[in-house]
């Protein structure tokens, strides 16, 4: 089944038809649970892995028809460098979606920023994605209940009921969210969930070269990525917001924000 | 190709410019109509205000604004929806709010808030007017030769009365008791309609400007600000052309004299009218100006004192990037100047005029800079956005969201008025109605 259809018999239920569910051609979230109730989507992210090549942004746009051009993505990777006073200076060009080639930091209207490597203490990439919050800040704001989360914890959007008020897009404290260029509605990560509810992994996880994104079911103990959480320092974003996110990190900085 | 590429400007790109460490996604989604949709439904809620004043604490002084102020508000209540139709991405789904609200939302209940704010302030003005329409519809019916106007008239009349003829002293009083709760009943929701536009902002807990639990207070305070300012503006407007128009005999002017026939009140009466309820008024304006500076500036305090996390980068918006737009219009033209003006003796008609357009002036900016200034900064705190109003459209997109959008929003309360006001005189004489 394509995702669109996916997409589209999933909007029946947000729109509560009545239409018998027999008579469509129907994953359904809870009849997935159903099989699997031990189930919560997590990913991981290995800080200390990622290069910035930018592989899993190109996927995942591919994957997600989420127009190359488009100064938006559902994924990205940012680059952190620590100067040696202390200074963090931070850049992410179009997404990260063609890797970091240059030294240079791009800083928008500020231009672009070479810092000499004398007064480099430290550098390395973070990707991001939506973190699929237990709580989501976007679930809540969304006033026709459009944004909704399944019951295996995933947060998706109806594109069909979505009427484009950017609400979620303010309210998410991590700025996943944005307005699909072609479909004129919200859009975000969905951790790929057409592949990962038939088994697959997410195209980013799948396109990285060194194993820095990790799909996983975090009710499982013998699932990797549970028991990297068991067994590892990981941390979360911004968890001040309380919006418990799902998407966990090795070797999270401070600086990380 | 060229259409691909224009294609492929996202939404907010157009309008943003970055600096700094911005994330990939973050552009000012909410631009100006965003600005408009608290500014409209705040000038609303004022005006119904300032003429429940009248009808429910009986201040007689503002008698004559009074009916004024809830005909326009009523011309002014489709207009609150508008910027945010223009706003949606998908405008004809709008409905869908009224369809499957999901409670959580503060956005889910404008539609249930608004229909009951409208049917509030509709029934009130059957209520006030109702006697009126009666009269009209003996009147027309007397007419043997009714021209075009009063031809569609009758019509209107016969059906807004809903068969309710009955002029007894009785059923005036009783008429006369309905707009006192009804007036009464729509303060509280004139200011929850309001206030809660408020809460849509100040519940956004991802954003450092805007979670404050005051931002509800400090919006119906301003609202009144503005409704009041707006109809001490309005009204002297109105009775600068009726005057004008009186005397010249352009009755096309005189929207309400074109449908009922010839103005009553001669132009000395105008003029004394006017200088009097809009000087009124303005100590109304005054009162509630200092509430809503108080508000305003211990949010600023409070925030400076607390300095959390956000402070820095708020620091940076406030002191720096918006100093301009805020201590400058906001508050030292917006504010502090028309507080003094009103606050000086010997006030009169044109400085309180002069002093509600700064007072709206204002406002707007106050909203703009909640609006804007909210999304002036990066989630990281690391980066800015700086907002460019569209005013050459070049796409829908950029007259919607920009200065085209944004007149049009200002001007289509105006011509309501000019229709509503051949139905429901708003400038009657005293007597004539409650
Ligand atoms: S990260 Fe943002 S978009 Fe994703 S679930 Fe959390 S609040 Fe929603
Ligand atoms: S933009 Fe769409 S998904 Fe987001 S809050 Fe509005 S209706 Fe819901």
């Amino acid at each position: 089944m394509k995702r669109r259809d996916f997409l589209k018999s999933t909007a029946v239920i947000v729109a509560g038809a009545s239409v018998s569910l027999s008579a469509l051609e129907f994953v359904d979230p809870k009849e997935l649970l159903a099989a699997n109730p031990q189930l919560r989507w997590g990913f991981l992210v290995d800080t200390h892995k990622c290069v910035g090549c930018g592989f899993c942004v190109k996927a995942c746009k591919t994957e997600n028809d989420i127009p190359f051009e488009a100064n938006v993505t559902r994924t990205w990777v940012e680059r952190y460098v620590i100067k040696t006073d202390g200074e963090v200076v931070m850049d992410c060009p179009k997404g990260a979606r063609d890797g970091f080639t240059t030294k240079l930091l791009d800083q928008g209207a500020s231009g672009n920023r070479l810092i000499p490597e004398n007064e480099i203490a430290q550098a390395f990439f973070v990707p991001k994605l939506c973190n699929h919050c237990s709580t989501p800040a976007c679930v809540q704001v969304c006033p026709v209940g459009a944004t909704y989360q399944t019951a295996d914890g995933t947060v998706l959007v109806d594109r069909t009921w979505c009427i484009g008020c950017g609400y979620c897009i303010m309210g998410c404290p991590y700025g996943v969210r944005f307005f699909h260029p072609v479909e004129h509605v919200a859009d975000k990560c969905t951790f790929c969930y057409h592949r990962i509810s038939k088994g697959g992994n997410t195209a980013c996880a799948q396109a990285c070269p060194f194993g820095a994104r990790q799909i996983g079911n975090l009710k499982d103990p013998n699932d990797p990525v549970a028991q990297a959480l068991m067994n590892q320092r990981v941390g979360v974003l911004r968890d001040e917001y309380g919006t418990k996110p799902n998407v966990y990190y090795i070797g999270l900085n401070k600086e990380v924000r | 190709m060229v259409e691909q590429v224009a294609q492929m400007i996202v939404h907010g790109e157009a309008w943003t410019i970055k600096d700094l460490f911005v994330l990939p996604n973050e552009y000012v989604y909410w631009s100006i109509q965003i600005v408009m949709y608290p500014y409209m439904t705040g000038l609303v809620a004022g005006a119904f205000v300032l003429s429940s004043l009248y009808h429910v604490f009986n201040v007689e002084k503002l008698k004559a604004i009074a009916r004024y102020a809830l005909v326009f508000s009523f011309a002014l209540l489709p207009v609150a929806m508008m910027p945010l139709m223009l706003h949606l991405m998908q405008p004809l789904r709008g409905i869908h709010v009224l369809m499957t609200p999901h409670f959580t939302s503060a956005i889910s209940a404008f539609g249930i808030v608004f229909m009951a704010y409208a049917c509030i302030v509709a029934a009130e003005i059957w209520f006030v007017y109702r006697k009126f329409i009666v009269e009209s519809i003996h009147r027309l019916e007397q007419k043997s030769n009714r021209s075009g106007l009063e031809k569609i008239l009758l019509p209107i009349y016969k059906v807004i009365s809903l068969g309710a003829m009955d002029l007894s002293s009785e059923a005036l009083e009783s008429d006369h008791k309905a707009v006192k709760f009804l007036a009464g009943l729509g303060i509280p929701v004139a200011c929850f309609l309001h206030g809660y536009a408020g809460f849509i902002f100040g519940s956004v807990k991802a954003n450092a400007l805007w979670m404050t639990p005051l931002m509800p207070v400090i919006f119906i305070c301003s609202a009144i600000v503005s409704g009041i300012a707006l109809c001490i503006l309005s009204y002297y407007i109105f009775m600068e052309m009726r005057k004008w128009a009186a005397k010249r005999g352009k009755n096309w002017l005189l929207p309400d004299a074109l449908a009922q026939g010839g103005t009553a009140i001669p132009v000395e009466q105008l003029r004394s009218i006017q200088d009097h309820e809009v000087k009124m008024t303005s100590k109304y304006l005054l009162i509630f100006m200092t509430l809503a500076i108080t508000l305003e500036v211990l949010d600023m305090i409070f925030r400076g004192y607390t300095a959390v996390k956000s402070w820095d980068a708020l620091r940076m918006v406030i002191y720096e990037h918006d100093f301009m737009k805020i201590f400058v219009y906001q508050y030292g033209l917006g504010n502090f100047l028309p507080f003094l003006m009103l606050l000086l003796p010997g006030l009169t008609t044109r400085r309180a005029v002069i002093a509600s357009i700064l007072v709206l002036f204002g406002v707007f900016m106050m909203r703009w800079n909640v609006v804007i200034g909210g999304q002036a900064f990066s989630l990281t705190f690391a980066g800015f956005m700086e907002y460019h109003l569209p005013i050459i459209p070049h796409d829908i997109e950029t007259f919607k969201e920009g200065l085209g959008g944004a007149l049009s929003v200002i001007v289509t309360p105006f011509i309501i008025f000019y229709f509503l006001n051949m139905i429901f005189p708003a400038f009657m004489s005293d007597d004539e109605a409650h």
